[in-house]
C-alpha cells in the first residue's frame, strides 16, 4: 500500500509499504477514506519530537471503512468509523476514569521505558507519533491497523460526509477539551492563543460552553478571519501590544481563562523566543513557550490556564512566580478523545457544530509529501489539509472537481 | 536491621530476602538450608569484570580530555560541570549521612546511599530489583494465573517455555544470545494462596535465580498491588556469561517490563504490540518493532 513515511527533518515521502495485518484479537483493519495532517505533525516534521525512526508512518487523524476484524473486535466489516488518535484499552484505572489519553496499557512494555524515564510515567499510546507513544503506524496510508478497536473507533451514520466527522479523531475533541479545561463561567472572557485548527475549534467550543466573549490571537490574516467568523474578537500580535490590548478589552481585569493552542514552536520576535529558538537548534532545549509565558502574564488573578498545545520536555524562564502569586489553575494534557466523541457526534448531527469551515485543501494521499511542506511554509492559505487516499485512483478530471478548494 | 513495617508485608519480605543475602555473603558460603542455595560468584570472574570496567572508564576520560582542548567554550562548560559535580558530590555526601535504623516505610529496592549499603551486599548482579504495579483485578485471580507458571512465556521476556515437573517444580527454558537456550529448574519455596509465591532455582541450574511475587490489596476499587522481586547471580562459564549479558544487563528493566506485560495481559486480555507496517526494509507488519 501507499503511506506517508518519515525520513528525517523536513523529509517525508509517500512510499510503498506492506499492508497491515490483524495481530491481536481486539484489532481491526481500516481502509482509510480520509486523513488529515495535524498541526502536531509539524512538530515531527520539524524534528522536535524525539524517538522518531526513518520509515515510521505518520498520521493520527483518520477515518475509514472496516475491512477486517479480529475475533474480539466489536466492529463489523463495512462499518464507517472515525478513530481517536489516542489508543486506549478501556479497562485500566485511567480508562475507567475516562482519562483515556493516560491509558496504562496501550503503550507496549518495550516502548514505555523512554517516556517513563522522561516524564516519570509511561505515556499512553497514539497513532503515527513517536516511539515514545508506542510506535504504532499512523493513518496517512491506504490501510491502518487499529488496536483495541472495541474501545476507540466510533461508528458514524452514512448521511454524514467524511469531512463533517473526520475531526472527531483529534482536533474537534481537542478544541472542546481545551474549552472544558478553561472551566468557563457565565460572563467570562476567554483568550485563545493560536488560530490553527485546534484554536478555531477551541473558540467555537468556548462559545458553546457559555463564554461571554472570546479573544483570538494570531498573526495569519486568513486564520484570524476564520476566528472572526466564529464570533471572536481578534488581535494580530504584529499590530498590537497583546498584554495591553487584553487588559483594555477586559476593563483592566484580564481574561478569565487563557488557552494555549500554540505549543512548543511559538512564533514571535521577542528576546525570550530568540533564545529558545537558538537553544532548540543547538539541541539543548526543546521548548519555545513564548505564547504560554505571555498568556500567564495576561491571565486575570485566580484565572484558568488551559494548555492543549503540545510540549515535549523542559522549558526555561517559566513564569512560575506569576502563576503562584496570581493563584492560577493550570489544566493540560493530551485529549481523552473517547470521552467526547459520542456527545460531539450528536452536536454535529444536530447542526450545532460546524466542522468543515477550516478545510482549505482536499488532496490525494500521493501528494502528501509536498503538502507537508505547504502546511509548514504557507500557513496563511493552508488552514487544514485533508488527504483522500481514494483520490489517487481517480482520473485527473474528477480530481479537480473533487478538490473543491474553499476560499479561506 | 530494625524495621517498623507491619503494614507493608511485601517490604518486610524484601527485607528478609536481603538479610539472607547479607548473611550468605558474610559467611562466604551458601546458607545451610539446601532449598535456598545460591552458587557463589567466582572470585576470578568478578575481578575480570571490574578490570574491564576500569579500562572502559579510562578510555572514556581520555577521550574527554583530548576534545576539551579543541574548544574554549567546551572547556568552560567542562569547568562549570566540574565545579557543579564537586558541589553536588559534597551535597550528596551530606545527603547520604543518616545512620541508624531505617525510618522510611518503603521497600528495600528503593533504598539509596548508606541505607542501601547497609541493607544489601554490593556484589555485582546480586542486587535485588523490584517493581510494583496496580492491576485492576482481585488478588485471587492474579495469584491463580501466576501460580500456573506455564503462562509465563506470554509476558516474560526471554522465557521461551515452562515445563512443569511437579506441583512445586518446573523447568524454565530461557533464550540466550545466538539462538542458544538455557534451562533453569525452579522450586516454589513459599506459597500463600492469594498473597505470595516465592521460588528459587535448583542447585543444578545454569542460572541462579530467585523470585518472589506479592499480591496486596490496593485502595478500594483499585484492584491489587502486585510486587515482583528478582535476584540473579552470575553463573560461571562461557554460556553463563552470555546469559548474564541478557538477563543482568538491566534486571530492573526486565522486572519492569515483565510486570507491565502481566498487567496488560490481565487487564486487557492481550499483550499490546506495535506491530504495523513501516517503510523500513525487512520489517514485518506482524512483528513488534522497537
Amino acid at each position: 500500500m501507499r503511506a506517508l513515511t518519515f525520513h528525517g527533518r523536513h523529509d517525508v515521502r509517500v512510499d510503498n509499504v506492506p499492508d497491515p495485518e490483524i495481530v491481536l484479537p481486539r484489532d481491526a483493519i481500516l481502509k482509510v477514506t480520509s486523513t488529515a495532517i495535524c498541526g502536531s505533525d509539524l512538530h515531527l516534521y520539524d524534528g522536535y519530537i524525539p524517538t522518531m525512526r526513518a520509515g515510521d508512518i505518520l498520521g493520527h487523524e483518520f477515518m475509514g471503512e472496516v475491512v477486517e476484524v479480529g475475533s474480539k473486535s466489536t466492529l463489523k466489516k463495512g462499518q464507517r468509523v472515525v478513530v481517536p488518535f489516542t489508543i486506549s484499552c478501556g479497562s485500566c484505572f485511567f480508562c475507567d476514569k475516562q482519562q483515556y489519553s493516560a491509558c496504562d496499557n496501550s503503550n507496549p512494555a518495550e516502548t514505555s521505558d523512554a517516556s517513563e524515564t522522561l516524564m516519570g510515567h509511561a505515556m499512553g499510546a497514539a497513532f503515527g507519533y513517536a516511539h515514545l507513544t508506542g510506535g504504532y503506524a499512523g493513518g496517512q496510508a491506504e490501510y491502518v491497523r487499529v488496536p483495541f478497536s472495541d474501545v476507540g473507533p466510533i461508528v458514524v451514520p452514512d448521511h454524514l460526509d467524511d469531512d463533517k466527522v473526520l475531526f472527531l479523531s483529534d482536533i474537534l475533541p481537542t478544541g472542546w477539551h481545551a474549552a472544558v479545561n478553561a472551566d468557563i463561567e457565565p460572563g467570562d472572557t476567554v483568550a485563545v492563543w493560536g488560530c490553527g485548527p485546534v484554536g478555531l475549534f477551541a473558540i467555537q467550543s468556548a462559545f458553546k460552553l457559555g463564554a461571554h466573549r472570546v479573544i483570538a490571537i494570531d498573526h495569519y490574516p486568513s486564520r484570524l478571519k476564520l476566528a472572526k467568523k466564529l464570533g471572536a474578537d481578534i488581535l494580530d500580535y504584529r499590530e498590537v501590544e497583546v498584554l495591553e490590548a487584553l487588559k483594555e478589552l477586559t476593563g483592566g481585569i484580564g481574561p478569565d481563562a487563557v488557552i494555549d493552542c500554540v505549543g512548543m514552536e511559538s512564533h514571535g520576535l521577542a528576546i525570550d523566543n530568540l533564545m529558545d529558538t537558538a537553544k532548540a537548534h543547538l539541541m539543548i532545549g526543546t521548548e519555545r513557550p513564548h505564547a504560554l509565558r505571555q498568556m500567564i502574564i495576561a491571565c486575570r488573578k485566580g484565572g484558568r490556564v488551559s494548555i492543549p498545545g503540545v510540549y515535549g520536555g523542559f522549558a526555561d524562564k517559566f513564569p512560575l512566580g506569576q502563576l503562584m502569586e496570581k493563584g492560577l489553575t493550570v489544566k493540560s494534557g493530551q485529549t481523552p478523545v473517547q470521552k467526547y466523541t459520542k456527545d460531539l457526534l450528536k452536536l454535529i448531527e444536530d447542526g450545532e457544530l460546524d466542522t468543515t469551515f477550516m478545510i482549505s485543501h482536499r488532496e490525494p494521499l500521493n501528494d502528501a509529501a509536498e503538502l507537508y511542506q505547504k502546511w509548514h511554509d504557507e500557513q496563511d492559505s493552508y488552514t487544514k489539509i485533508v488527504l483522500k487516499p481514494g483520490m489517487d485512483q481517480k482520473p485527473k478530471a474528477d480530481l479537480t472537481a473533487a478538490r473543491q478548494v474553499e476560499p479561506a | 536491621m530494625v524495621r517498623n513495617n507491619d503494614n507493608d508485608g511485601v517490604a518486610a519480605e524484601a527485607a528478609r530476602l536481603n538479610e539472607e543475602a547479607v548473611r550468605k555473603a558474610a559467611r562466604g558460603a551458601p546458607v545451610k538450608n539446601g532449598d535456598r542455595q545460591i552458587p557463589h560468584v567466582d572470585e576470578d570472574e568478578r575481578v575480570r569484570i571490574s578490570d574491564a570496567e576500569d579500562i572502559h572508564g579510562d578510555r572514556a576520560s581520555r577521550k574527554g580530555g583530548s576534545s576539551s582542548g579543541a574548544l574554549i567554550g567546551l572547556g568552560l562548560t567542562l569547568a562549570t560541570a566540574g565545579a557543579a559535580a564537586f558541589l553536588f558530590a559534597k551535597a550528596k555526601a551530606a545527603d547520604d549521612e543518616p545512620d541508624g535504623p531505617l525510618l522510611s516505610d518503603a521497600p528495600d529496592h528503593v533504598l539509596r546511599g548508606k541505607a542501601l549499603k547497609r541493607a544489601q551486599n554490593q556484589e555485582k548482579g546480586r542486587s535485588l530489583v523490584g517493581r510494583t504495579v496496580t492491576i485492576g483485578k482481585p488478588a485471587d485471580e492474579l495469584y491463580a494465573f501466576w501460580r500456573k507458571f506455564e503462562r509465563f512465556p506470554e509476558f516474560m521476556d526471554n522465557v521461551r517455555e515452562i515445563r512443569r515437573i511437579d506441583d512445586t517444580r518446573s523447568e524454565w527454558i530461557i533464550e540466550a544470545p545466538a539462538g542458544a537456550t538455557v534451562s533453569v529448574k525452579t522450586r516454589i519455596i513459599e506459597d500463600v494462596p492469594g498473597k505470595t509465591i516465592a521460588w528459587v532455582s535448583e542447585p543444578d541450574s545454569q542460572i541462579a535465580h530467585e523470585g518472589r511475587v506479592e499480591f496486596a490489596e490496593a485502595p478500594p476499587g483499585r484492584g491489587t498491588y502486585v510486587r515482583l522481586l528478582l535476584r540473579y547471580t552470575p553463573p560461571a562459564g562461557e554460556i553463563g556469561r552470555l546469559v548474564a549479558k541478557v538477563l543482568q544487563r538491566e534486571p530492573n528493566v526486565q522486572a519492569r517490563r515483565d510486570l507491565r506485560r502481566f498487567k496488560q495481559l490481565m487487564e486487557t486480555g492481550e499483550v499490546p504490540v506495535n506491530a504495523s507496517p513501516s517503510g523500513r526494509k525487512g520489517e514485518s507488519p506482524t512483528e513488534p518493532r522497537f
